[in-house]
């Protein structure tokens, strides 16, 4: 028991009483809202909790202040920007090569499909047409990181929900053997820097194909274990179903996409809609939910694991030979015609797109992100509302965000 | 002297080891008339408190090497052979630590809360019977002293919860304090059918009348009868939510609420509450094998020659296994549905159980051919579609649909 009387306590007690406390040490640290009813009579407290940004469960530096009445949510503030570091400035006064690794940095688990959006954009100012092995390249790495956040998405709901890491682990194992086909192909584990303007940096090996084989046909087999596990598992049904709702109007309101608009019913894929790349050549269908809630959001990403499984099988059939780089790009001095375009990609979390404008010289003039995560996360009050902190806690583990791509 | 005295320790620890009644007697003996109560006392808690704080030590590294196989990893390896030193470098981590009470803390409260953990969990190994002869009080009321000491660690989350001065523990605790106090009930509940059927309030009564065997090889054991079966099955439901074990960790769930009352806490003082919460489940752990797997007794005839300390510590080590492997499988339920689960399905199917018992006691003097066998069922139906029809009604409640999805091209 530390006394403020000086002289009872030590030598360390004298010298911490002199250091000046911060304005209000020492007092209630609650910030108790009265909590009236309609008639004005008072009927107990609201407590006010900053969730975050040091807290286990909110994936990164993340706050989320919630005004709690016992233990449902009243009011929730979603407070970002703790990882800000300026990407775009810093993509704008770079070539256009010079920030392809540093989109690698956005969102860190998927950077495959980060890499391609952007080179899709570049493609598209500079008018450049990657060859047909090259296409499928990008589909086969563009699926495989699919499959990898989806699986730790998965894995962080359950972690979420309280499953102390045993979904995790076996998701990550999983993981592991995509990394390693990654490793081998680009030479590093999670920053590939492996898309270039017109194409791709290296080529597949023979070995590369057979070996990415095994561990797709690995994967269906991974998938039934999963959903045997924990699909039909009454604790999560229980905890994930009619829990963080998403209405249809909303969803479009707001301009979510990627799978938590699909599991709201909205037909709406990019891989579909757009066709970019070659994925008019292939046949995967689209998973819908009709409820909108977490379940559902755990549910689409389950099936939307088993379509990308079926693209991957046929991409990887069909691969030709032949060059991997449109011979029309230039490494050295890449000056794009001024003009501007805008490139999207299904990105695994959404609608990931690069904005882009050129004035002719080697770096952009404008450059823009339009993250998925971030712009998903705008609905979460919306979702949150009226459910315990517990529910809060897995609905954030389903909207699936990735804190690099939020902030940039 | 000297020689009376180490004849004395040796023929104690002779009969400890071998299972003989009184091993304390020649040994205290020894000493001066007016410091013998003193001897025999300290005699009896040191080794529960030696014992069941090296139990701690070795589950500690058992659930982390075993969570560690269940999640496709190793576990501990680095300290010692196969890990066996880690929790002695745990500990030493722990007493290095830095003390830290937040500045605004109700000061006294804070340190006082993992004292009163400790101290009543402690107390309740005092009417437990660990072995033949080796039980530190036969009391009368043994059951209940054990169920009025354990009581005492809602208090005690409720001080820690409340002193911290953090909105995690205060959460925290409210959510222990509703967890715990509704499974008491059913805690309860179950184990007063044990106590209808012995018609003794005293464990090592209890234990007796588990004794002997069916056909030579069945052991009367509670558990082996339908409603035994029921009640140990709610029993340790109940005793996994009152010693905050998951699926029922909410109180301290890490991805919610951070550790709960336990937030606020470091050093020593959070050691302290991991040893409580430790002992406490080995506490009720060895009443649930009390109470329905016959105590020390060994399962088969022939296995008497082990002796019964072994038993008993076998089937505790067992249960606290099965509470390491539900710990690596299963999510975490919410408060309300945990409290669902406590008032709309533990306490009526307790209630039903003891109605159960009580059938089973009377339907005793039954002596017509098939007496035994028709007893059975008609108990084992009693259960069972109670059972059932809760079991519906529970999720009924919670509208779960099995879904099916569209699929657009």
């Amino acid at each position: 028991m530390i006394s403020d009387a000086p002289g009872q306590m030590g030598m360390t007690s004298e010298s911490a009483s002199q250091v000046p406390l911060p304005e209000g040490a020492g007092q209630s640290n609650y910030t108790v809202i009265p909590k009236t009813s309609a008639e004005g009579t008072s009927e107990g407290e609201l407590l006010e909790v900053a969730m975050g940004p040091q807290h286990p469960s909110t994936h990164g530096v993340f706050r989320m202040d919630v005004v709690l009445d016992g233990e449902h949510v009243v009011k929730l503030k979603p407070v970002f920007g703790y990882l800000h570091r300026n990407h775009e400035q810093i993509a704008e006064s770079t070539t256009y090569l010079g920030s392809m690794p540093y989109t690698d940095r956005l969102d860190y688990l998927c950077s495959m499909t980060n890499n391609w959006a952007y080179a899709l954009s570049v493609e598209k100012l500079a008018g450049l047409q990657p060859p047909e092995r090259a296409e499928y390249i990008r589909i086969i790495t563009a699926e495989l990181t699919r499959l990898v956040n989806h699986t730790c998405l998965v894995g962080f709901l359950l972690q979420d929900m309280g499953a102390l890491g045993t979904p995790l682990m076996y998701a990550f194992r999983e993981r592991e053997l995509i990394l390693d086909l990654f490793e081998a192909l680009s030479g590093s584990r999670m920053m590939y820097n492996y898309m270039r303007f017109g194409g791709c940096r290296v080529d597949l090996s023979a070995d590369w194909i057979e070996q990415a084989k095994q561990v797709v046909d690995g994967y269906s087999r991974f998938l039934d274990e999963f959903e045997k596990l924990l699909t039909e598992n009454e604790i999560l049904v229980s905890r994930t179903q009619g829990v963080g709702v998403l209405t249809v109007k909303l969803a479009i309101n707001a301009s979510i996409t990627g799978p938590m608009l699909r599991a709201s019913g909205v037909n709406y894929d990019i891989r579909k809609v757009d066709k970019y790349g070659i994925y008019d050549r292939f046949d995967f269908r689209i998973p819908l939910g009709d409820h909108g809630d977490v379940y559902d959001r755990y549910m689409i990403r389950v099936l939307e694991m088993r379509e990308s499984v079926k693209i991957l099988n046929q991409a990887l059939r069909d691969i030709p030979a032949g060059p991997i780089m449109d011979p029309k790009a230039k490494i050295r001095g890449f000056r794009p015609k001024a003009g501007e375009a805008y490139g999207r990609i299904e990105g695994p979390k959404g609608e990931l797109g690069f904005y882009l404008i050129s004035d002719g010289s080697p770096n952009p003039y404008r450059y823009r992100v339009r993250p998925p995560s971030l712009i998903n996360l705008t609905v979460l009050e919306d979702m949150c509302l009226g459910e315990t902190v517990a529910d809060v806690v897995i609905i954030l583990g389903s909207v699936d965000i990735v804190l690099g791509e939020v902030d940039r | 002297m000297i020689g009376e005295f180490f004849k004395g320790l040796f023929l104690m620890i002779w009969k400890v080891v071998t299972d003989q009644p009184d091993p304390k007697v020649e040994f205290v003996s020894v000493f001066p008339a007016t410091i013998q109560p003193i001897i025999s006392v300290l005699l009896s808690i040191v080794p529960i408190i030696m014992v069941f704080a090296s139990l701690f030590a070795l589950t500690t590294l058992l659930e982390r090497k075993g969570l560690g196989r269940i999640q496709n990893r190793l576990g501990p390896n680095r300290v010692g052979p196969f890990g066996l030193f880690q929790p002695v470098a745990d500990g030493l981590k722990m007493l290095t630590k830095e003390d830290i009470v937040p500045h605004s803390a109700d000061k006294l409260i804070h340190f006082l809360a993992p004292i009163v953990l400790l101290v009543p969990t402690l107390l309740a190994y005092a009417v437990l019977p660990f072995g033949q002869n080796m039980v530190p009080i036969d009391m009368d009321a043994g059951i209940l002293f054990f169920f009025a000491v354990g009581a005492s660690t809602e208090l005690s989350i409720f001080m820690a919860g409340w002193s911290s001065r953090n909105k995690y523990s205060l959460l925290g605790a409210m959510r222990a304090i509703a967890q715990m106090i509704s499974y008491e009930i059913p805690l309860i509940i179950s184990s007063v059918t044990v106590i209808m059927i012995a018609g003794s309030l005293s464990l090592v009564e209890i234990v007796d009348k588990q004794s002997g065997y069916h056909f030579g090889f069945l052991p009367h054991w509670n558990v082996f009868t339908p409603w035994g079966l029921a009640g140990f099955i709610i029993f340790l439901i109940a005793s996994l939510a009152e010693s905050n074990r998951s699926p029922f960790d909410i109180p301290e769930a890490e991805s919610e609420i951070i550790a709960g009352h336990l937030t606020e806490y470091s050093g020593f003082k959070y050691a302290l509450f991991f040893l409580a919460e430790y002992l406490g489940m080995f506490a009720v752990s060895g009443l649930a094998v009390t109470l329905f797997l016959g105590g020390w007794r060994a399962p088969l005839p022939f296995l008497e020659i082990v002796p019964s300390y072994i038993w008993f510590l076998l089937k505790l080590m067992g249960l606290v296994c099965l509470f390491i492997w539900i710990r690596g499988t299963l999510p975490r339920l919410r408060v309300d549905q945990l409290l669902n689960f406590a008032w709309k399905f533990m306490l009526p199917m307790s209630l039903i159980n003891l109605f159960v018992a009580a059938i089973w006691h009377f339907t005793s003097v039954w002596n017509f051919r098939g007496a035994g066998l028709g007893r059975w069922l008609l108990c084992a139906a009693m259960i069972a579609v109670p059972y059932v029809w809760l079991g519906r009604t529970l999720i009924g409640n919670k509208k779960i649909t099995h879904r099916t999805y569209r699929f657009a091209n």
